[in-house]
């Protein structure tokens, strides 16, 4: 099913002479990993409905190197880093938007002192300053009154104290908006974090990500909202584990967004 | 004879300060061993955060129990110290309560000393009863067994102690000053708002053996100060210093931002220059010992790290909010702390024995302290950075240590080998090609 995205390239812009307002920086789950593909092509169909003028890097982006500098292998971060800072300086990108916090955290702030000086925001926050300029209007819709429990992605919040942008998108969906009882700064995180996701847990009694599913489910939510592809993973792994997908969803601000917009 | 007293008042008073001193140097010397990085940076910033988090002890409060005990105490000991400062002078000079004078004043000073000192000690009850009561879990984790256990409680212990001397001086002081015509230099002053239910103990008894009880709680309170003082290089409770700088040099960065190793930067942009020429031999410098990447001793941890070690007080809030350690991992924030200071103290020891020169003990801070299991437990998730009172990162110590084991000695388990060649050779975790990045656009 091919539907009429339109997503330009930033090679394509500079044939045309022109630089868009922002480079979406889509990240490797979000090209590759089947859910996360689900997230990018909700957060450019908003961005397509808002007129936003933007463009990816395609073929040309690259891992930003976040979870090899995790692991450990810093020879390979710097490597990544540096090649990536070649593209986005050659294109001069100025502002960056992504979806995963990860990307986020990593360009914003272990880019800089490689030379590359961008000004990065998360995908929820720039999808707020859509809402607050007044570029893009939601209505509740289907999530009117729905219980939408959101939680922290290490990386976005305690990383970077951004705990607001992804709630106040959450009650404009005229949801009602429920915080686990560790959240914000005492978050838990979900287990993929630090290199986590590609390798299995050492021993111990529990699964991380059923221990967030269990804080999450206690909330009786109707949704879990997340604003992290690999969250979203381990939060959707955990809701199975507990044989609860049928009437919790697990899903990201702007699929949220995207659905009460019909689009 | 109360000249021979001001002479070993003085000598006490020499040997515990002397030795605090020795003790405070070879902290300093050790601290030292560490590798210097700026932390001088936006002065205006670090005192603010000393000021907020140490001395206003704002994150001690997110746990609101613990958090106001705890600065009932610490205010206690701040304020009650006040008083030192009279005994040590009554001590040199054979002098009785030399502030007396100052009238209302003084009385408000003793008074809200022994108010104090009351909820003190009841503060510290129930710290006591926390820890050996009802057991926290985060106070009977394994991580404190044997000596870390005895070292809470006896610092407690200490704190009764010193607080009943105090209580006692005061309230055998009252009742010898209530003696009608007066007794002795008991001069009539301060205002003993608990201590005068006290005095009532010493009635019936001659007023001698009463001015001999004062002196030996006299005696008792300023020594026991000093050897708790002493006490603080052995022990845990030498967070009450450190807690001050510890915040002041503490990371001032968002907590996402990892620092980025600058050795490597040296050679990756060497690799990316097309103008480096690859023959060329690299310049030798004598004596320059090859840097080494990330940590596996605690000489190559950096001094904030080495102080972030003499910093920690083993509160635990760290542990109690590991994601790894909740489910059962062996990752435990507070142990990777424990540890290191536990072998800087070892490598300390060394240095003593062997006049000056660490020689090479077969051990290290990797493996005969911290295991990979717990280091690759973590999930770099920053909820034991939040969580620290003091702003002690034991993140930064896990990630210079995986650093060492993935760089030095290849040493990451197999799935995160597949991971990083991926990235190596298509740019992405996983074994997708840098061509199809776009593939999603039409699916």
């Amino acid at each position: 099913m091919s539907e009429n995205l339109i997503v330009p390239t930033m090679a394509e812009m500079l044939a045309q002479g022109k630089q868009p307002e922002v480079l979406f920086w889509v990240g490797c789950a979000g090209s590759f990993d089947d859910r996360a593909k689900k997230i990018t092509k909700a957060f450019v169909r908003i961005l397509n409905r808002a007129n936003v003028s933007f463009a990816v890097l395609g073929t040309e982006e690259s891992c930003t190197g976040d979870p090899a500098k995790r692991a450990g292998n810093e020879f390979l971060f710097q490597m990544q880093a540096m090649m990536n800072i070649e593209v986005l300086n050659a294109y001069e990108a100025k502002k960056i938007v992504t979806a995963c916090p990860h990307c986020f955290n990593t360009l914003k702030n272990e880019y800089p002192e490689l030379g590359g000086h961008y000004e990065v925001v998360h995908h929820t926050e720039f999808l707020k300053s859509l809402l607050d300029s007044g570029r893009l209007t939601i209505e509740g819709g289907q999530f009117k009154g729905k219980r939408i429990a959101f939680h922290d992605p290490c990386y976005l919040g305690r990383a970077n104290n951004v705990y607001e942008a992804p709630r106040d998108l959450i009650q404009k969906l005229d949801a009602e908006l429920i915080e686990m009882k560790r959240s914000k700064a005492n978050g838990l995180c979900c287990g993929a974090g630090g290199a986590q996701m590609f390798k299995d847990a050492e021993p111990g009694n529990k699964e991380i990500n059923i221990e967030r599913t269990e804080d999450a489910l206690e909330t009786k939510p109707n949704i879990i909202a997340a604003g992290c592809p690999f969250c979203n993973t381990m939060l959707t792994d955990g809701v199975k584990n507990k044989e609860r997908e049928d009437d919790v969803k697990v899903m990201d601000i702007a699929e949220l967004i995207a659905n009460a917009q019909d689009l | 004879m109360s000249y021979l007293s001001n002479v070993l008042f003085a000598i006490v008073l020499i040997i515990g300060f002397g030795y605090f001193y020795l003790n405070v140097k070879k902290i300093i010397r050790n601290i030292n061993l560490g590798i210097d990085i700026n932390r001088k940076d936006n002065a205006k910033a670090r005192w603010r955060n000393m000021a907020m988090i140490a001395l206003g002890q704002s994150k001690m409060v997110k746990r609101p129990v613990a958090g106001i005990l705890h600065i009932i105490v610490y205010a206690g000991f701040i304020i009650i110290n006040i008083e030192l400062l009279e005994i040590i002078i009554d001590g040199l000079f054979g002098t009785h309560r030399i502030f007396a004078p100052i009238g209302v004043v003084y009385d408000i000073l003793i008074a809200s000393f022994e108010i104090l000192a009351v909820l003190v000690l009841f503060s510290v009850t129930v710290f006591l009863i926390r820890r050996n009561i009802i057991k926290l879990k985060r106070f009977i984790h394994s991580d404190l067994k044997g000596w870390p256990k005895g070292d809470a409680n006896y610092i407690l212990y200490f704190e009764v102690t010193l607080m009943t001397l105090f209580l006692l001086m005061n309230a055998s002081d009252l009742h010898l000053q209530n003696v009608p015509g007066g007794f002795s230099h008991f001069i009539k002053a301060g205002s003993f708002p608990i201590s005068q239910f006290i005095a009532p103990v010493f009635n019936g008894l001659s007023n001698e053996l009463v001015m001999l009880l004062n002196e030996a709680f006299w005696w008792l309170h300023i020594v026991g100060i000093l050897v708790f003082m002493n006490y603080l290089y052995f022990s845990k409770h030498l967070h009450i210093l450190l807690a001050f700088p510890n915040t002041y040099f503490a990371n001032l960065n968002p907590q996402g931002q990892f620092d980025n190793l600058a050795s490597v930067t040296a050679e990756v942009k060497l690799m990316m220059d097309p103008n480096a020429d690859p023959f060329a031999a690299a310049p030798v410098t004598e004596n320059e010992v090859p840097s080494k990447f990330g940590a596996s001793d605690v000489q190559d941890l950096n001094w904030v790290q080495l102080l972030n070690a003499y910093t920690c007080t083993e509160c635990g809030r760290c542990t109690s909010s590991c994601p790894a350690n909740q489910t059962g991992k062996k990752l435990s924030p507070r142990k990777i702390m424990m540890d290191t200071r536990d072998r800087l103290e070892e490598v300390g020891k060394n240095i003593d024995a062997n006049k000056g020169v660490f020689v090479p003990d077969n051990k290290t801070l990797l493996n005969d302290y911290i295991t990979p299991e717990e280091l690759w437990a973590c999930t770099s998730c920053n909820a034991c950075v939040e969580e620290c009172p003091v702003n002690i990162s034991p993140l930064s110590i896990i990630m210079d240590m995986r650093r060492y084991l993935v760089m030095e000695q290849s040493a990451a388990p197999m799935p995160i080998n597949a991971m990083m060649t991926n990235i190596e050779n298509n740019g992405a975790p996983w074994q997708y090609s840098q061509q199809d990045r776009l593939n999603w656009k039409n699916d």
